[in-house]
């Protein structure tokens, strides 16, 4: 009944290459665009904005990011939280100012970027950052690429702990992002209004999905794709290893970079590099992927979903509401949650969006399924 | 019917509705993960304190307190969404334990004009109240700290640490960068020479440090350590057979949870303290027969007298103490989260005060000013005994050096305020 090709005519080949072809997706595409850009900026609270909405559209940015470079290229990646202290530390080095020296005297000042160019270049310098540490994975593959990605890991990690000039000579070696707007709105410091912030990272999170969408689905994604399923076999049929290895690589970088940078600057406005892109943070957005879909561009969203709402609706269900010992739900929590990626790899190992596929199936059949 | 239907909806709201005015007390806890074994203490006295206050007092100024407990495990998203979820139930004031999470909160709090007290943590140039409106760190900070170690040190070699060796092992955050500035420069004042070793969250990996430790052999190793870092340098140490009269941790790294693993190795190890420690309080009677015997102890109820436990019986009690003069500079028992500020901006502990609720010797007598948000920095040196179990007071608390201390706060709050556009209140 619901997802029908039936009577959704196509006159054109570009309404035929669009990416929701079927009339019924596409009002349900609209619809959820409308709500979170007309709607949901004029109910929500702090409390929605900074607990939940904030991190699962950033996050959303890292795992299509990742995904893009796991998930459709078929290179494993642990560097996802270095790369997001890169993005980080260039929007916190843009947003203040670049400063260069030479010799111990300062040779000249970039002016202050806008908050809004200062994310771009997290993202354009992570994205250059990134073709650098893909360069081994010309030669390298599979777990051995992943032991490569993990040294980028703790080397860009160890990098801003130990540099001072990343974090402005700062005594407590913590980035603070100062009051920064957009068109006189602000969008950094502790007197943002949810909603602009919100709707910021809203935009990237849009722009970033769209493209990433559009990416995979023409040459280039089909590109990584060869390579994903053989390499050699790709290799044969005209794609340029090089070429596509090193796209993939800079395109995810940017990605994670963009969102290491909103992470930092409207999210949560100081970071310290070890605890907020530590080796774990590389393993949420990996798992993420997993559980959402490795491949897709929806599983990233419903991973990135799943992984910060529900350590926030076990919380709000055992201690608000059952009046549970604080630890005793944290505990809890690690195990349900633990529990449940493990349930989902055995019963479900294309994640939830291989779920939402097969429900689209289902309804489309639906109420007469033979 | 639609009378019933009036009194059904009447009743409704009342049982709905905040039948009782209360006085919340967030609690961001971290029961869970690498820094409970600091955390469990700290939220169990916390929480201890307000259930004697509520049992005994009925309350404060008739008004009883309502501890809102939220699990953190130390790490700053979840702070900051424990932040979020409680500020909106009227939360008076903050006290993180962490100092990551107060970087967060600092800009928050003073956004949303909350208080937030950072006892011995956090940052430490919030001293200058001048700049920082809504953040209060007394009785002293990290800056005290390194100092007063600092001082100890000249006091045990008759005021000369000329050419000294000592090691700074500290964990490398925010909270473990924070006496370096202090300790460089009182290293220019006092000739030593300073050596610098970073542990990595979460710190249970040493063995290069204490290597290094064992190379160059330095006269003094001070520590910042906290959670597991604290159990395992201890242990290198031991293992090393570094000499525990020479190993100085700070006041956080200075718990009965840290030394008991090492066993009688541990024996000598010194740490720094800004409250006073044991069970010879006073208080401990009261905490006994109200709350212990009466079976309504936080948590395992297994923490009562440690050194973590009694730091935050003392910061409940400075609480305590702000709310009651919240209440009577604006006469009203059921403060709202401005009147708090007003009440820690005003705070004045004297001896009868600490008399009077049992805490005598605790800490020192003090009066926080629009200015002075630091108190007197006062530190004394504590050491582990092994064999008894016990931490021993052995110097008395002194003060540390204000001349360099002020300076370096009015630096960096400056910087601050530049960097943020604040302006100096106070005039």
């Amino acid at each position: 009944m619901f997802y029908r090709e039936a009577g959704d005519f196509s006159t054109t080949y570009a309404q035929d290459q669009q990416t929701f072809p079927i009339k019924f997706d596409r009002y349900r595409y609209y619809l959820v665009l409308f709500i979170a850009i007309v709607v949901v900026p004029f109910v929500v609270n702090d409390y929605w904005v900074n607990s939940l909405l904030l991190p699962f559209l950033i996050y959303a940015i890292a795992a299509i990011g990742l995904n893009i470079l796991v998930g459709y290229c078929g290179q494993v990646s642990l560097g996802t939280g270095g790369f997001m202290a890169v993005g980080a530390y260039s929007c916190y080095k843009f947003m203040t100012g670049v400063d260069i020296w030479w010799g111990g005297e300062l040779l000249f000042r970039l002016p202050e970027f806008n908050i809004f160019f200062s994310v771009i270049m997290g993202g354009v310098m992570t994205a250059l950052v990134g073709v650098l540490f893909g360069l081994p994975s010309l030669r390298i593959k599979g777990f051995y690429l992943a032991v490569a990605t993990l040294a980028a890991q703790f080397f860009l990690v160890w990098l801003f702990n130990r540099v001072s000039w990343f974090y402005n000579y700062s005594a407590s070696g913590q980035i603070n992002a100062p009051e920064r707007d957009l068109m006189g709105i602000l969008i950094t410091g502790p007197s943002t209004e949810p909603w602009a912030a919100y709707l910021f990272c809203l935009f990237f999170t849009i722009v970033c999905a769209v493209i990433a969408r559009n990416l995979t689905r023409g040459a280039s994604g089909r590109k990584w794709m060869a390579i994903r399923d053989m390499d050699i076999a790709a290799e044969i049929i005209g794609v340029n290893p090089l070429k596509a290895k090193l796209t993939a690589f800079a395109v995810s970088s940017f990605f994670v970079g963009i969102s290491g940078a909103l992470f930092f600057s409207v999210y949560l406005g100081a970071v310290e590099v070890g605890e907020a892109f530590g080796i774990t943070k590389s393993f949420l957005v990996l798992f993420m992927i997993i559980i959402g879909g490795l491949g897709s561009i929806f599983g990233s969203f419903a991973g990135a979903a799943f992984l910060v709402l529900l350590p926030v609706a076990l919380k709000v269900v055992g201690v608000d509401w059952l009046g549970w010992p604080t630890d005793i739900v944290a505990h809890l929590q690690l195990v349900i949650v633990g529990g449940l990626i493990v349930i989902f790899l055995i019963a479900e190992p294309h994640g939830i969006a291989q779920l939402w596929r097969v429900a689209k199936e289902k309804l489309r059949l639906w109420p007469f399924p033979h | 019917m639609k009378l019933k239907l009036a009194t059904m909806a009447v009743a409704g709201l009342m049982a709905a509705g905040p039948v009782l005015a209360d006085l919340v007390m967030p609690s961001l806890s971290f029961r869970t993960g690498p820094y409970a074994v600091g955390g469990i203490p700290l939220a169990d006295g916390y929480a201890d304190y307000f259930t004697l206050v509520n049992e005994r007092d009925g309350g404060i100024g008739g008004v009883p307190v309502r501890v809102l407990e939220c699990e953190t495990a130390y790490n700053t998203e979840k702070g900051v969404e424990c932040y979020e979820a409680t500020k909106g139930e009227g939360s008076l004031l903050y006290q993180p334990f962490s100092t990551g999470i107060t970087y967060q909160l600092i800009p928050k709090v003073t956004a949303d004009g909350i208080a937030l007290h950072t006892m011995g943590y956090g940052r430490t140039s919030a001293a200058n109240g001048k700049v920082f409106s809504n953040v209060f760190n007394f009785p002293a900070n990290y800056w005290d700290a390194a100092s007063v170690a600092i001082n100890y040190l000249l006091d045990e070699n008759g005021g000369d640490i000329k050419g000294r060796k000592i090691a700074l092992v500290y964990h490398n955050s925010a909270y473990g960068k924070e006496p370096i500035r202090t300790l460089e420069t009182l290293a220019e004042k006092h000739g030593f020479e300073l050596s610098l070793l970073p542990v990595d969250h979460p710190g249970q990996e040493q063995k290069s440090q204490w290597l290094q430790i064992r190379r160059e052999k330095p006269d003094t190793v001070l520590m910042w350590g906290w959670g597991v870092m604290n159990q395992v340098a201890i242990q290198e140490a031991a293992n090393i057979r570094y000499p525990m009269e020479n190993f100085i941790g700070v006041w956080w790294s200075g718990a009965e949870a840290d030394v008991i693993p090492v066993g009688a190795a541990a024996n000598g190890y010194k740490a720094l303290t800004m409250n006073g420690v044991g069970k010879n309080f006073p208080i401990y009677d009261d905490l006994q027969k109200y709350v212990y015997d009466a079976g309504k102890s936080a948590g395992a109820g297994d923490q009562s007298g440690t050194v973590l436990y009694s730091r935050t019986i003392y910061a409940g009690f400075l609480a305590h103490m702000a709310i009651l003069k919240a209440q009577e500079m604006h006469g009203v028992a059921d403060i709202t989260q401005a009147m708090m500020v007003d009440g820690m901006e005003n705070l004045v502990i004297t001896n009868e005060m600490m008399e009077k609720y049992g805490v005598t010797g605790m800490g020192p007598e003090f009066a926080v000013s629009c200015e002075n948000h630091g108190g007197p920095g006062l530190g004394a040196v504590t050491q582990w005994d092994a064999a008894a179990g016990v931490w021993n007071q052995i110097s008395d608390f002194k003060a540390s050096d204000k001349e360099v201390i002020d300076a370096l706060i009015e630096e960096d709050s400056m910087a601050f305020a530049a960097e943020n556009n604040i302006d100096l209140r106070c005039n």
